[in-house]
């Protein structure tokens, strides 16, 4: 299985490159931009076929090693 | 006294540490992050600055799992000095031994120059030599510096004077540098024998390469 983690710094705390990419886009006349964040994405190759196993771990990973929870927050999709 | 200076792959200050520390008469020992014991009879901890693991993922992220990272936190729990500096800083916060976390500055650059300090806090182990309100020249050099801190967490370390040092102008104006809440530059935890500060006192040791205040503040540790 293969698990998608998505690590942005948390709503509330900012963000500066995605501030520094919101100026440049309005700079460039794209209208309308409410706001930008930029994050990252980890891509996990996993050996279990378990789906709630394989969610799990990837949690105990993002709390532990893969994201800093005082500043950010992270969302796991595993597919197959 | 004895200082342990830890050495990961990327760190690039444990020899400017140990020149430091030895100009004011102390004996070091470089440790090696493989290393799963410190040594023993030493007095002081420091975490030096550089570039740990790349600063892969966050600064200090991966640092942090190393195995001497786990005998430093138990001789922290025991009471033990620790200084970290700089990307030492942000390990020990990786590391949970100090409160917030570093983020990338607000200006996106990395920023190297000397920069006046206001000391904030002297009731502690690290600047009891330096007096409250005190100004200091200290250079600062890091990208990831911008410390952060949720507001009732902030609080609390303003009232049990864990803030230590703050940037400012060369007059004791607060400013901005990095982005850091209320403009932190150096903090402590709650028992106040973990120290983190992001610039490098270990560089401020000769007037004529610019300052020699962080000769006082190196000296705090001695008592």
């Amino acid at each position: 299985m293969k698990a998608i983690v998505n690590v942005y710094l948390k709503e509330g705390v900012l963000d500066p490159q995605g501030k520094a990419a919101h100026h440049a886009l309005e700079s460039m006349n794209f209208k309308g931009v409410k706001d930008v964040r930029i994050g990252k994405q980890i891509v996990i190759q996993l050996e279990t076929n378990d789906k709630e196993e394989a969610e799990k771990e990837v949690k105990e990973m993002c709390e532990t090693l893969l994201a800093n929870t005082v500043i950010e927050d992270y969302t796991i999709e595993i597919v197959q | 006294m004895k200082v342990a200076v830890l050495r990961f792959p990327g760190t690039n200050c444990e020899f400017d540490t140990q020149y430091a520390f030895e100009k004011l008469g102390h004996q070091t020992e470089l440790v090696w992050h493989r290393e799963e014991e410190l040594p023993s009879d030493i007095d002081l901890v420091v975490v030096p600055g550089g570039f740990s693991y790349g600063d892969y993922l966050r600064s200090g992220s991966i640092a942090r799992f190393s195995p001497v990272m786990k005998a430093v936190i138990a001789y922290a729990d025991r009471g033990g000095s620790v200084l970290g500096i700089c990307n030492g800083f942000q390990i020990l916060t990786e590391a949970g031994l100090l409160p917030g976390a570093l983020k990338r500055n607000n200006n996106l650059h990395f920023i190297s120059k000397y920069q006046h300090l206001k000391v904030v806090s002297s009731d502690n182990a690290f600047l009891n030599k330096c007096n409250e309100e005190e100004i200091l020249n200290i250079p600062i050099a890091h990208a990831d510096g911008n410390y952060y801190i949720d507001d009732e967490e902030l609080a609390k370390m303003e009232e049990n004077g864990q803030i230590l040092l703050r940037y400012c102008d060369d007059q004791g104006n607060r400013t901005v540098v990095n982005g850091s809440v209320t403009s932190i530059a150096g903090i402590c935890n709650e028992n106040k024998n973990v120290f983190g500060l992001m610039p490098h006192p270990e560089r401020a040791m000769e007037s004529i390469l610019g300052s020699e205040d962080g000769i006082k503040m190196l000296q705090g540790f001695e008592q």
